[in-house]
This record gives structure tokens, C-alpha cells and sequence, in this order.
């Protein structure tokens, strides 16, 4: 049995919803080491790009901004933050990753503010950035994000990305383009995905030693189970060992739990 | 204050605001078009300044203000220092992926109005509180936007337009409190955002060459910087060194930014610490980790800023208080030797 924590059990849970030969676009942190290990274990020829222009690098280690020059040393290409949104928009981009302050049982998120007076608010986060953009034109979006109640809650203090927002068609009626929404929540207790008929969050599987009960006790609001509730997998050997000594080994995002 | 919605308002057009964010800057395409027939230079001219005069020539109290680069990336350091240092007020700001810009700007008390993307972060390094408090404090007035609403707000500028349609913000209450406006394509009747035009008075952009006219090579991504560039009435390029006019004739298609876009010239080298300038130099993260450690309190934050910005006469002074060569030469191998 593997010792791990939390981070890197994230992190290798999401590396393998990365499909090889598809694009993803990804910011710091997380999200970035869950593409860098899918590219080195399942998916060598997983697309990254990066908002403000990189596009397919190799990585030599974890880019600080977004737009730093690791975000294209050695890439295939050095472009521009409107030719990537583009790219999204025209529907190249298989995959993103956000994370947010708030999230609802629809996959909206809250990365803007909390409280009620948008002009003077009580806690000012750093608003949408990227995140609305690649949350509305991205097929697939997923979340690398703690769970507890004060995160997932029934209702947030302001949508800066939408998820499915009020529920099935809310995307369509809005304008966004049909077929792209939230498509799986990877938290420390279990993996979320999203009921095809309501939209909503539904737990489809629980980590290791977690239980059905702590997962109620950290949400804010009500979650559907699939029906054959399975034991997520935790990481394997290998993923570890790829995660340690090539993606991350000063621990700059692994270290962080 | 003057806003764009109300100007919008005495059209007899019907239009459906998607939110109730102010419009900042006039997004009319025949002022542009006027603006730019009658104050944009077409001679080929040298521009070379100081960023002294660049800032005291082209930047005034109230003017609306966009930054090139990314945040701590390739940005104008030399010349947000010296809006800080002449006590520039007032001025608008195109929050667009910024961060330690914003957080210079915000120190200086420079900005009362912003147009956001992203602020008061400086991503994987953790929120600025300095400019946290600031924002919290209501005294910035803020429209909400995202990252490529910006980009293309600067880009139906760039086009000569007054807006674009775009898919994003579409439902959230980040549109709520935008200034976009709903709209249904005429040809499909699709729902869109129409966001309007972004032409600032003022562009400042760094770049890593450019000649005596402003013809500028950028190496990397240029983020939304060809846009901005097109789209900034006021122009001023600082660049890493300058070059002759003979290396740019060369290789013509890198030329990003011609010089009939340019108003000013500056070579300011190491220009975009502690920002990192692709290929030059990274970040010097240090240094950005001390900034934000001393906005924990405002004595602390006071010193900081003397010593680094008010108690120094230039950007060359900056860098002498931060290290001079000996501490840049270790972010110039920190980036071409690549980190290991």
C-alpha cells in the first residue's frame, strides 16, 4: 500500500480523465501536474496549451503565471491569449481545469467575490481571469478543489463561470454552446460527476477510507449516488513516481496540502 | 465622471444590457477613426524619450490606462514606477490578466476605476492585501470582464469597430456586471454578448527590440499586445535595446508593432523586472514574495515602496537597490539555463 496525500491522490485522478491525442488548456498548479503526469504516463501526445499563448511546451518545470516562459519553452507554438480563446470558442478544446472559492450543485463557480455589494465587498477574490472563458467555450471542464461545506454550497455569492446554471437547457437558453458544461469534481473525498438528465453533482466514486457520511457532512447541499457506488483507485506506483521526481520534485504543488 | 452607457442611452437603439457595468472608454469607431487620421504620426520619426518625459508628455490625470505583457510578465515596470513616483490620479485601467502591475498602480493610489479580468492576484504566488484592501475599500469603481472579453474588446478596437460578439460570460453575473449587452446574430439567431470596443488613451508595452522609430520584434507570446497596440491611442514602447532600423528590415516578419502605432521610445534594459522577460530573464520571485510580505503592514509597506520606488531617482536606481547586475545575471541564468 502506497503512502500518498491528498494532492497527489487529486492529481492522479484527474491525470486519467486526460485523453491522449485530445487539448487541454490548463493554468498553475494542480491542474498543470495533472497534465504534465497524463502526457508522461497515458497520454503522451495530450495537447496543453495555456491561455496567454502557449502552446504544446515541454515543461521543465511548474510554470508560476500562465504566462511565464516556461509556458512555452520548447512548444510548438508562441502565440497570443485571443488566438488560444479563439481556439476554445471554435470548439478545438476538449478539456479545462478551474477551481473557484464557491461552487454549486451545478458546477457554478465563484472565484469573484463573496458578499453582497459588488462595488465594496467583504472578501475580493481575483474575478474571472480565464476561468468564464474556457468554463463556457471548453467541451469538458473539471475541478481540482478541497471539500467541505463552506466551498460547496447551495448557493453562491456570484457566478463568475457558469456551470450548468439553473439546470438542464440553462446553458442552451443562455447562449452558450450546447454540449460543453462541468464535467467531473475531483475533491480529497471522492470523485463528482454531473446527472445527465438534472445536471446536478452525483457522487460516482468515494477514496479510500473516505465514508458516505463525511462526504454529506462536507457538502452544502443535497448529492445524488450512482447506483454502484465504487472505491476510487487510489494512485498507482508508478503515477507517483512520475508525479515525484519529474513533475513536481520540489514539491511546489504536492508539498501544499 | 464620464461613462459610455449614458451616451448609449440617447441613441434611439434598441439594445438589452446584459449588465450594469459602466463603459469606461468611448467605444465609438468614427472618434477613432478621427483621433487616429489627426494624431497618430505617419513619418517615420525618432521617438527615443525618457521614461521621465514619456510619462510626463503622454500620460495625465483621468487618462485610461492598459498594460501589455502579462501581469509579471514582459510588463512596462519602468514606467508604472514613474506614474507612481509623479503621482499620476485617477486613471482607469484595463485589468487584464494583471497583477503585480495592478498592485504597483493600486500602492501609488493611481487607479479609480477598473475594468477586470483578473486583480488583485499574483496566481500561484498568493493575493496582494495591499490591493485587496483597496478594492474591498470601495474606492475603485469596477466592471466586471473576463480575459478574452478584454482581448477582444482591445481586438474590435484593433479592427476599427465599436464591438464584437462573443460567447463567453453568457448567464453568469459576471455579464451582470459588465457592460456588455445581449445581442442575436442576424444571421443565425444566436444569443451573443456584444462587448464594446476598448480603446485606451494610453498603451505601454515592453518589448525586447525596437529601432529609434518604434518598430518593435517581440519573442514569445505576445499575449494580447498586438491588439493593444493597435488599439491604445497614446503609444509608449520600452524596450530591452534598442536596435538599428537595418536588423528590423532584416527579418520584417517579426515585426509585431510598426512604428506608425508607436508615440514614444524608451530603451530601458532588464525593463520588465521583477517581472519575467522571456528568453532575458525570469521573475525574481524574491523580491515579489518581499513586496508582499511588507503590505502585511502599512509602515512596512511604506518603507518598501520608498525604498524601491519614491527614494530612487530612476528604474536604474530600482535596480541598484534590489541587487544591480549581480542579482539580474542570476535571473538571466535562472531563464536561459532553465531552472533545474
Amino acid at each position: 500500500m502506497m503512502e500518498y496525500n491528498n494532492m497527489e491522490l487529486m492529481i492522479c485522478l484527474a491525470s486519467r480523465y486526460l485523453e491522449d491525442d485530445s487539448i487541454v488548456v490548463v493554468g498553475t498548479g494542480a491542474p498543470c501536474a495533472a497534465a504534465m503526469l497524463a502526457q508522461k504516463i497515458y497520454s503522451p501526445r495530450l495537447m496543453i496549451m495555456f491561455e496567454a499563448g502557449g502552446i504544446g511546451p515541454l515543461l521543465p518545470s511548474m510554470p508560476i503565471s500562465v504566462g511565464d516562459s516556461r509556458t512555452f519553452y520548447r512548444a510548438l507554438g508562441a502565440s497570443s491569449m485571443p488566438d488560444i480563446m479563439e481556439t476554445c470558442q471554435r470548439g478545438l478544446v476538449d478539456y479545462t481545469f478551474l477551481g473557484g472559492a464557491q461552487i454549486d450543485c451545478y458546477g457554478n463557480i465563484n472565484s469573484t467575490m463573496i458578499g453582497d455589494n459588488h462595488q465594496a465587498p467583504k472578501v475580493r477574490f481575483p474575478g474571472s481571469g480565464g476561468a468564464n472563458d474556457l468554463g463556457s467555450l471548453c467541451w469538458k471542464t473539471m475541478m481540482i478543489t478541497p471539500q467541505d461545506k463552506r466551498r460547496f454550497t447551495e448557493k453562491i455569492d456570484f457566478i463568475t463561470t457558469p456551470g450548468y446554471l439553473t439546470g438542464p437547457g440553462a446553458r442552451e437558453e443562455a447562449g452558450l454552446p450546447p454540449g460543453s458544461g462541468p464535467y467531473k469534481v475531483i475533491t480529497n473525498l471522492c470523485v463528482i460527476g454531473f446527472d445527465d438528465q438534472i445536471k446536478k453533482m452525483k457522487v460516482e466514486s468515494i477514496h479510500p477510507g473516505r465514508t458516505r457520511e463525511e462526504i454529506i457532512e462536507n457538502t452544502g447541499f443535497e448529492l445524488l449516488w450512482v447506483d454502484e457506488l465504487e472505491e476510487s483507485e487510489p494512485p498507482r506506483k508508478e503515477e507517483l513516481d512520475i508525479l515525484r521526481n519529474e513533475v513536481d520534485p520540489y514539491r511546489y504543488i504536492i508539498g501544499r496540502e | 465622471m464620464r461613462y459610455y452607457n449614458d451616451l448609449m442611452k440617447e441613441r434611439r437603439v434598441t439594445y438589452k444590457p446584459a449588465g450594469k457595468g459602466k463603459i469606461f472608454t468611448d467605444p465609438d469607431a468614427d472618434r477613432a477613426r478621427l483621433y487616429f487620421r489627426d494624431q497618430k504620426p505617419r513619418k517615420m520619426t525618432e521617438k527615443v524619450t525618457t521614461v521621465q518625459n514619456a510619462v510626463s508628455e503622454m500620460i495625465n490625470d483621468g487618462d485610461y490606462v492598459g498594460v501589455g505583457g502579462f501581469g509579471a510578465n514582459r510588463i512596462p515596470t519602468a514606467v508604472l514606477h514613474e506614474i507612481v513616483r509623479r503621482k499620476k490620479k485617477n486613471l482607469g485601467l484595463a485589468g487584464h490578466t494583471a497583477t503585480h502591475d495592478f498592485q504597483i498602480l493600486v500602492a501609488g493610489g493611481c487607479i479609480n476605476r477598473c475594468d477586470i479580468a483578473y486583480i488583485v492576484g499574483l496566481e500561484a504566488r498568493g493575493l496582494s492585501k495591499m490591493a485587496r484592501r483597496a478594492v474591498e475599500s470601495g474606492s475603485i469603481e469596477l466592471t466586471e470582464w473576463t480575459n478574452a472579453a478584454v482581448t477582444w474588446r482591445y481586438k474590435a478596437a484593433a479592427m476599427g469597430l465599436s464591438f464584437l460578439p462573443v460567447r463567453c460570460m453568457l448567464g453568469t453575473d459576471t455579464a451582470k456586471y459588465s457592460g456588455a449587452v445581449e445581442m442575436e446574430c442576424p444571421f443565425t439567431g444566436a444569443k451573443y454578448l456584444a462587448v464594446p470596443a476598448l480603446y485606451p488613451d494610453v498603451g505601454i508595452i515592453h518589448v525586447h527590440r525596437c529601432d529609434v522609430y518604434g518598430n518593435s520584434q517581440i519573442d514569445g507570446i505576445l499575449i494580447a499586445d498586438q491588439d493593444l497596440a493597435r488599439a491604445a491611442k497614446r503609444l509608449i514602447i520600452t524596450t530591452e535595446r534598442l536596435i538599428p532600423n537595418e536588423v528590423i528590415r532584416r527579418e520584417p516578419a517579426k515585426t509585431v508593432i510598426p512604428y506608425y502605432l508607436v508615440d514614444a521610445v524608451v530603451e530601458v534594459p532588464f525593463g520588465s523586472y521583477p517581472g519575467n522577460m522571456p528568453y532575458e530573464y525570469f521573475s525574481d520571485e524574491d523580491h515579489l514574495r518581499d513586496w508582499m510580505k511588507a503590505e502585511n503592514d502599512p509602515h512596512t509597506l511604506k518603507d518598501f515602496l520608498e525604498r524601491h520606488i519614491y527614494g530612487v531617482k530612476d528604474f536604474n536606481g530600482y535596480l541598484d537597490a534590489i541587487g544591480g547586475i549581480a542579482r539580474l545575471q542570476e535571473l538571466r541564468n535562472l531563464e536561459t539555463l532553465v531552472e533545474k
